[in-house]
């Protein structure tokens, strides 16, 4: 009884909170450095949306819109065409980053690897039109990350 | 400085408001930059307790982050809002930035290093952070909005409350010291037991400074009794609808209160501009050093409770102010003054 | 020369305010203005070399009175219309009370034309060497005590009797005790149970 009201007026129990706080004011950083360090990612890490082609250069979607049949957002829009060659390919092929909820349906879905979610994950864009993606933009994306995409995705092999 | 003017062949008066205005500009010039870094270290104290980098980008460790952000402030468009009583809208910001400004005036820097050394200069502040409240209620009338009007009410109440018990707490040490002039508090502060200079290290006096440094961060509206800015409650209370300079105003006068409270704290509790212990080499250490580093630890005090206490509830902070302070701190009158009584004029009425 | 100029500002903002005090059409302006008077009325203090009068005027009144005032004017919901429908009825004592001051105002100038006041004779002398806060000290402790005290002891009468008046103690209301919540420990609000399976809980 005593002995609460000395704790209390001695306000014991904000020294003890402030020693803490002391404590952890000397302990090192929780968080990281962002724009400069980055947190390692998951070869699974779905980022942004990319389509692949062949090493030869050819694209690998044939239309098939399985992605865009299970895209639980329906942010897929597929419209396709034979080639002059006869080859089945798309004519058009968005993805409405706005609506995508990055599920990873879509590579899962697909029985090429032809679109797949890559490890970027910084593609603000400063306009909501940005961010409507088309056919074009995807493979650039897939021009641009393929090496990362397939050493993601050699990674994450055993596991399939 | 007059004499130096008067030595120049200007008349008395001119002599005097020439360097009247040079004194305002010393000291309010240096201390807009002090309010610049110390917003920034209070953002770098609170995220180093939370395990947080805080900012760290703008120029070497992020040093300049609080110009770049007056900058942008500085920017923004002016918004009004059509419903508000527009001269009182805007006159408010000013009120709260001119007023903490003001009192810095008695603010003894080093012995005679002072603006205006009045007689009065303790009753001098509590007169002017008494205006403070002004600001907010201003604000929030004029905003003509229902959380800024919320705020002004919380804090007209909550600076009445903890005024009466800081009342009492100067009382105390004027008491003690026998003048309310605060070069007067300073010096008298000198050699407890031969040794150390600082009311604060007074077992009568010790309470005192720690409720004064607990009132000050209700006086200041500092966290945790931010009541007026319980953003989860009001927004940002006051604040909600001000934008650009005169939001800037308002960031710029609570921190120059902020460190006002500090000052005071070092001033009248440990020993202002005398270094904590009286030892002749420590006098070779320029007196405002001293001060200085005594505002900083105040100020990382008060970062520091920030960073630790979670908000009060509105009654609790009532409740603390009217039924612990208030008696506590007439207590502490009662017994410094029957101590004195005793022991420094012998017991006779 | 600063002194008489410094006079004028103080005296003409001070009475500038005090019209407008009683002009401004808003409540809340007229606080203001009653704010920006005291405030002139303090720097008056000052000049006359009285700082502590100055200082206690700015804290009780501006500080403290006022805000209370404006706390109270700024919840009223006023309706403008309604209090100038009731200005007519009130017109003959308005009037009344008017002539009575106007006709004080005449009589004192009258007095003052007779014959000025000696205001040096009449003002208590000032000691050189000490504040007059000290000076006030000195009066109001060992001459005035008694009257001080009473006058004390009037406001603690009138604070405490407007307590009583206003305060209802309602019945049913859940208070938080602080006190009883920090006396808690663990040990009286948790118990460790083995409990059979099948046999109840007891509450």
């Amino acid at each position: 009884m005593i002995a609460h009201y000395i704790k209390s007026f001695t306000l014991w129990e904000f020294v003890k909170a402030h020693w803490l706080t002391l404590k952890y004011f000397f302990k090192p950083k929780a968080t990281i450095n962002y724009p400069y360090e980055k947190n390692p990612i998951s070869p699974r890490f779905r980022g942004e949306h990319a389509l692949r082609r062949y090493p030869n250069g050819e694209e690998r979607c044939i239309a098939c819109k399985l992605c865009e049949a299970i895209c639980p957002a329906q942010a897929i829009t597929i419209e396709a065409q034979p080639r002059d060659d006869g080859s089945r390919r798309t004519t058009r092929y968005d993805i409405d980053m706005t609506k995508c909820i990055y599920c990873g349906f879509c590579q899962e879905a697909c029985p090429v690897d032809a679109i797949v979610e890559g490890p970027n994950f910084e593609f603000a864009t400063e306009t909501r039109e940005e961010l409507i993606y088309d056919k074009a933009k995807l493979l650039e994306n897939g021009d641009k990350w393929e090496r990362a995409i397939a050493a993601n995705l050699a990674a994450d092999a055993p596991y399939r | 400085m007059t004499a130096f003017f008067q030595s120049l062949g200007l008349p008395f008066e001119g002599a005097w408001l020439l360097s009247t205005i040079i004194g305002i500009l010393v000291i309010a010039l240096p201390l807009m930059l002090a309010v610049a870094m110390i917003i920034y270290a209070d953002r770098k104290i609170w995220a180093a307790m939370a395990l947080r980098r805080g900012p760290n980008v703008v120029g070497p460790l992020g040093l300049l982050q609080s110009f770049a952000d007056g900058l942008k402030v500085f920017l923004q468009e002016t918004i009004v809002p059509s419903a508000a009583n527009k001269g009182l809208f805007l006159i408010a910001p000013i009120i709260t930035f001119t007023v903490a400004l003001m009192a810095w005036a008695v603010i003894p820097f080093d012995t005679g290093v002072v603006l205006a050394d009045i007689n009065v200069g303790l009753l001098y502040i509590l007169a002017i952070s008494s205006l403070g409240v002004y600001g907010v209620v201003i604000a929030g009338w004029a905003s003509n909005s229902k959380y800024p009007f919320f705020s002004a009410m919380r804090a007209s109440a909550q600076m009445i409350s903890y005024e009466v018990s800081i009342g009492f707490i100067l009382i105390c040490v004027v008491l003690w010291a026998g003048s309310f002039n605060l070069t007067t508090i300073v010096e008298s502060q000198k050699g407890y037991y031969g040794l150390l200079n600082g009311n604060g290290f007074n077992p009568l006096l010790f309470p005192m400074a720690i409720m004064f440094l607990i009132s000050a961060l209700a006086e200041t509206a500092r966290a945790p009794f931010d009541l007026t800015e319980a953003e989860s409650e009001l927004v940002a209370g006051y604040q909600t609808e001000y934008s650009s300079m005169a939001f800037a105003l308002y960031w710029l006068g609570e921190y120059a209160n902020v460190l006002l409270m500090c000052t005071l704290n070092a001033l009248l509790f440990w020993g202002g501009y005398l270094p904590p212990l009286d030892i002749p080499v420590l006098y070779c250490v320029p007196g405002i050093i001293w001060l200085f580093a005594k505002i900083l630890f105040f100020f990382f005090v008060f970062s520091w409770v920030k960073a630790t206490v979670p908000r009060y509830r509105y009654d609790q902070l009532m409740r603390l102010g009217w039924k612990i302070f208030l008696p506590t701190s007439l207590l502490f009158v009662f017994l410094v003054s029957g101590f004195l009584m005793l022991t420094r004029y012998g017991g006779a009425a | 020369m600063i002194q008489v100029f410094a006079f004028y500002l103080f005296a003409c903002i001070m009475i500038g305010a005090a019209a407008l005090t009683i002009f401004a059409r808003n409540p809340v302006h007229s606080v203001l203005w009653l704010i920006v008077a005291f405030f002139n009325a303090g720097g008056l203090m000052i000049l006359l070399g009285a700082e502590f009068i100055a200082m206690l005027l700015v804290i009780v009144y501006v500080g403290a009175v006022a805000v209370l005032f404006l706390f109270v004017v700024m919840m009223l919901n006023i309706d403008f219309a309604e209090l100038r429908a009731g200005f007519v009825s009130y017109l003959p004592f308005g009037m009344l009370i008017a002539i009575v001051l106007a006709a004080e105002i005449l009589l004192g100038l009258g007095i003052w034309s007779v014959g000025p006041i000696e205001l040096a004779q009449r003002a208590a002398p000032v000691p050189a060497d000490i504040h007059n806060i000290q000076a006030i000290g000195a009066l109001l402790y060992t001459r005035y005590i008694f009257l001080f005290e009473m006058a004390g002891l009037v406001l603690l009468v009138a604070m405490i009797g407007a307590i009583v008046l206003t305060h209802r103690g309602r019945s049913g209301v859940r208070g938080q005790n602080i006190d009883r919540q920090n006396r808690r420990r663990p040990q009286d609000a948790i118990v460790n149970i083995a409990q059979p399976v099948g046999k109840g809980v007891e509450l």
